[in-house]
C-alpha cells in the first residue's frame, strides 16, 4: 500500500497548485518572487528537474510569463504564477496568448492593493482585471479554488481547459487558499483525465478551424511545419492582416470558441439551495468563512443556499439566474469592494434583493461577520 | 524572379515587404539569411523571435519557424523556446528602442545567463515604426520627433553594454558591408552561448531626414567612408575616431551555456521521483 500513503499528504495550497500542474504535464515554469505566491516558484524549482522539466527565475514578472509562452510555443505545458502586482505587469502578454492562441496557465493569488497594499494580507480584488485586464476584447477563463483539494483538481482542469481552448487560463487564487494547509489526496497521473493540443493542422493552414469549428491545431515549432505567430490579427497561415472584415472574423471567432463551449468550461458547486429563501454566493478562500456559518446554522437558526462559482469567468449565468427566479434574498460575500457583486446584480436583476458584503482592510472575513450580515439581511426582509 | 536565397528562405508570397524604399532592413534580413544557409541549417530547427518595431517585422517575411512577439520581450520569449528546446537554434531580430529601451532588462539579463541566442538588432537609431522619436541610440545632439531641440540623452555603444552583461560574442555590422556582417552573424551563431549583433541599419525616412543625411544612397556612402574596422580603429586617437562607427568582432570569448548548466541539474536530480 505504499502508493496508497503517499497519495495523501499535508499540503499547501500553493504546493498543491504546483503538484497538480506537474500531474497534468506542466514541464516548465519562469516566475519572478512574489508574495504571497512564491512558494509555487520554489517548488517548482525543486520538483521540475526532477522530472526532466525546467524552472527557470526570470528578472521581472513580464519576461516570466513571455518565458512560459515560448516555452508553450516549442510545445511544452508550462505556468507562471504571481501576486497582485505581478498580475497587473503580464496582462500585455495574457492578451498576446490570446490573439496567438498559445496555451498556458497564469495563477494569481490575490493579495491586498492596490499597488503594493498590503502584501501578505488576503484579498479577491483582482476578480474583474482577470477577465478585463488587459486591453481589447479577448475571451477569459478564470478558476477560482476554495481549498487545498480543490486547489490540486482545478489546476489539472485549468490546463486542460488551455491546452484544449488553446487560449490562457488564469487560476485565480488568494492568499487564503495559497497560504492554507490540508492534508489532500493527490490523484497520479495515470488516473487524471488529460488534454493535450490537437497539433493537426487543417489544410495544412495552422490557424485554419475546421467546419463549425473556433479552435486552430497549430502545430509546435520544431516540429517540421513553418510558420508564423504574431499579436496582430492574421490569416490562417499566422501572417499579419489589415483586413478588418478578416479582424473581424477573428475576433468573433476568439470569443466564440468560449462561449459556444461554455458548458465545458462552467463549474459550480451549489450547497443547500433546492429550498431556501436566501443565498449566498461566495467564491475562493472565501468559502471557508461561508462554510463556517453554515456549520452553525443549527446553533443560529439561519438557513441559506451558497452558489459557489468555481469556474468564475465565464460566470455561470445561466444556473445563478435560474436559482434567483426562487429566491428573495441573495447575498454575495466577496473580499473586495464589490466586484462579483455586479455580475451577480445584472444577472439577478429584479428577481432577488441583492445584498453584499465585504472588506478591503486586508483582514479575512469572518463567519461572524457573515452571520451577522445574514440576521440583518432576514430583519430587514420582515 | 527572385534569387535562389530568397526563394529559399524568404516568405515570397509575402513580398514585398512593409518597409520604406531605401530601408537598410532588408539587407539586415537578407544577412540573417544568408547566414543561416552558410551554416546549413535545418530551417525546421531554425526559429526567429522578434518584438516590435520595424526591425521586428522582418520575422513574418522569413520562412523559418518565427514568432512576432510584444515590444521589447522578444529575447524573454526566446528564452524559454531555447529552454525548451534547446536543440533548435534561435535568433532574435530586434530594434535599437525594442531591444535597448523597453526590452533593455531582458538583453542584460540575457546576456549575464550566457543563454544561447542569437541577438541581431536592427539598430536604426530611432524609432521608426512610430514616426522618429529619438531612442536609445540615437546620438546625443540628433534630433527625432520628440528631440525637436536635439538630443541631450547619451546615446548607448550596445556591443559594451551587452559585453559589460555577459554575452560572450559581440560585434557590429552595417549596411554597407554586407559580406563583413553575414560573417558577424554567421559567428554569433555558432557562439554556443549569448551572442550579441549590431547591426547598424539605415532609416532615410526618419532619422536621414530629421538630421538632414541625405537619401539612401548618402545614408550608405556615410556607412562606406565612415565605417572602420576594430584593427583600423585601436590605432587611431580618440580625436580621429569622432565620425566614425567601428565595426566588426569585438569579444569572443565562450564560456559555459545556460541550457547545458540547467541540464546538469537534471542529471543531477533527474529519477527521483517524489510522487
Ligand atoms: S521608418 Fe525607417 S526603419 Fe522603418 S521601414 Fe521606414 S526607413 Fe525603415
Amino acid at each position: 500500500m505504499a502508493t496508497n500513503r503517499c497519495r495523501f499528504k499535508l499540503l499547501q495550497g500553493n504546493e498543491a497548485c504546483v503538484e497538480g500542474a506537474l500531474a497534468v504535464g506542466m514541464r516548465f515554469y519562469a516566475g519572478y518572487p512574489i508574495t504571497p505566491s512564491t512558494e509555487i516558484a520554489e517548488r517548482s524549482s525543486v520538483r521540475l528537474p526532477q522530472l526532466g522539466g525546467k524552472f527557470i527565475q526570470m528578472e521581472d514578472e513580464i519576461s516570466s510569463i513571455a518565458a512560459a509562452l515560448g516555452a508553450s510555443v516549442a510545445g511544452v505545458k508550462s505556468m507562471t504564477a504571481t501576486s497582485g502586482p505581478g498580475f497587473s505587469l503580464k496582462q500585455e502578454n495574457i492578451g498576446y496568448a490570446a490573439i496567438a492562441e498559445i496555451p498556458i496557465v497564469i495563477v494569481d493569488v490575490q493579495r491586498s492593493g492596490p499597488s503594493t497594499g498590503l502584501p501578505t494580507s488576503p484579498s479577491q480584488g483582482d476578480v474583474m482585471q482577470a477577465k478585463w485586464g488587459t486591453h481589447g476584447d479577448h475571451p477569459t477563463i478564470a478558476i477560482s479554488p476554495t481549498s487545498v483539494q480543490s486547489t490540486y483538481n482545478e489546476i489539472i482542469r485549468a490546463f486542460n481547459l488551455s491546452e484544449r481552448f488553446r487560449t490562457p487560463v488564469i487560476f485565480l487564487m488568494d492568499e487564503v487558499v495559497g497560504h492554507m494547509r490540508e492534508g489532500i489526496e493527490l490523484i497520479p497521473t495515470e488516473e487524471l483525465e488529460i488534454i493535450d493540443r490537437n497539433e493537426k493542422m487543417i489544410n495544412g493552414l495552422p490557424y485554419a478551424v475546421g467546419e463549425r469549428e473556433y479552435i486552430p491545431h497549430m502545430p509546435s515549432f520544431g516540429t517540421g511545419s513553418l510558420y508564423n505567430i504574431t499579436g496582430l490579427f492574421h490569416d490562417d497561415e499566422g501572417f499579419p492582416t489589415n483586413d478588418n472584415k478578416m479582424a473581424h472574423d477573428e475576433g468573433l471567432r476568439l470569443m466564440k470558441k468560449i462561449e459556444v463551449y461554455k458548458d465545458d468550461i462552467i463549474k459550480y458547486e451549489t450547497i443547500d439551495t433546492d429550498d431556501c429563501d436566501t443565498l449566498i454566493v461566495c467564491y475562493g478562500g472565501t468559502m471557508r468563512a461561508v462554510l463556517g456559518a453554515k456549520e452553525r446554522a443549527k446553533e443560529t437558526g439561519l438557513k441559506f443556499g451558497i452558489f459557489n462559482p468555481i469556474t468564475i469567468w465565464p460566470f455561470p449565468e445561466e444556473k445563478l439566474a435560474e436559482l434567483s427566479k426562487k429566491i428573495k434574498n441573495i447575498l454575495v460575500v466577496e473580499h473586495n469592494y464589490g466586484q462579483i457583486l455586479l455580475t451577480v446584480q445584472r444577472i439577478v436583476k429584479d428577481n432577488s434583493n441583492v445584498h453584499f458584503l465585504g472588506k478591503i482592510d486586508g483582514t479575512t472575513i469572518s463567519p461572524d461577520e457573515i452571520i451577522k450580515k445574514l440576521q440583518e439581511v432576514n430583519s430587514n426582509a420582515q | 524572379m527572385p534569387s535562389k536565397l530568397i526563394e529559399k528562405h524568404l516568405r515570397t508570397d509575402r513580398l514585398p515587404h512593409i518597409w520604406c524604399p531605401g530601408c537598410g532592413h532588408g539587407i539586415l534580413m537578407r544577412d540573417v539569411c544568408q547566414a543561416i544557409d552558410n551554416l546549413n541549417l535545418d530551417k525546421d530547427m531554425v526559429t526567429i523571435v522578434s518584438g516590435i518595431g520595424c526591425s521586428s517585422r522582418a520575422a513574418g517575411y522569413m520562412n523559418y519557424n518565427t514568432l512576432h512577439t510584444t515590444h521589447g520581450r522578444a529575447i524573454a520569449f526566446a528564452t524559454g523556446i531555447k529552454m525548451a528546446k534547446p536543440e533548435m537554434t534561435v535568433i532574435v531580430i530586434t530594434g535599437d528602442g525594442d531591444a535597448a529601451a523597453i526590452g533593455g532588462n531582458h538583453l542584460i539579463h540575457g546576456c549575464r545567463r550566457n543563454i544561447d541566442l542569437t541577438i541581431v538588432v536592427f539598430n536604426n537609431n530611432t524609432y521608426g515604426m512610430t514616426g522618429g522619436q529619438y531612442s536609445p541610440t540615437t546620438p546625443t545632439g540628433e534630433k527625432g520627433t520628440t528631440a525637436p531641440y536635439g538630443n541631450i540623452d547619451g546615446a548607448f555603444d550596445l556591443p559594451r553594454l551587452a559585453k559589460a552583461a555577459g554575452a560572450t560574442y559581440t560585434a557590429r555590422g552595417d549596411c554597407y558591408h554586407v559580406p563583413l556582417t553575414i560573417k558577424l552573424i554567421e559567428n554569433g551563431i555558432k557562439n554556443h552561448g549569448f551572442s550579441f549583433i549590431d547591426a547598424t541599419s539605415i532609416c532615410p525616412t526618419y532619422y536621414g531626414r530629421k538630421n538632414k543625411k541625405g537619401g539612401p544612397i548618402d545614408m550608405m556612402h556615410w556607412q562606406e567612408k565612415n565605417c572602420i574596422s576594430k584593427t583600423k580603429a585601436d590605432k587611431l586617437s580618440k580625436e580621429e575616431l569622432e565620425d566614425k562607427l567601428v565595426i566588426g568582432e569585438f569579444y569572443n570569448e565562450p564560456k559555459e551555456e545556460y541550457t547545458d548548466l540547467y541540464q546538469t541539474i537534471i542529471d543531477k536530480v533527474g529519477g527521483k521521483r517524489n510522487v
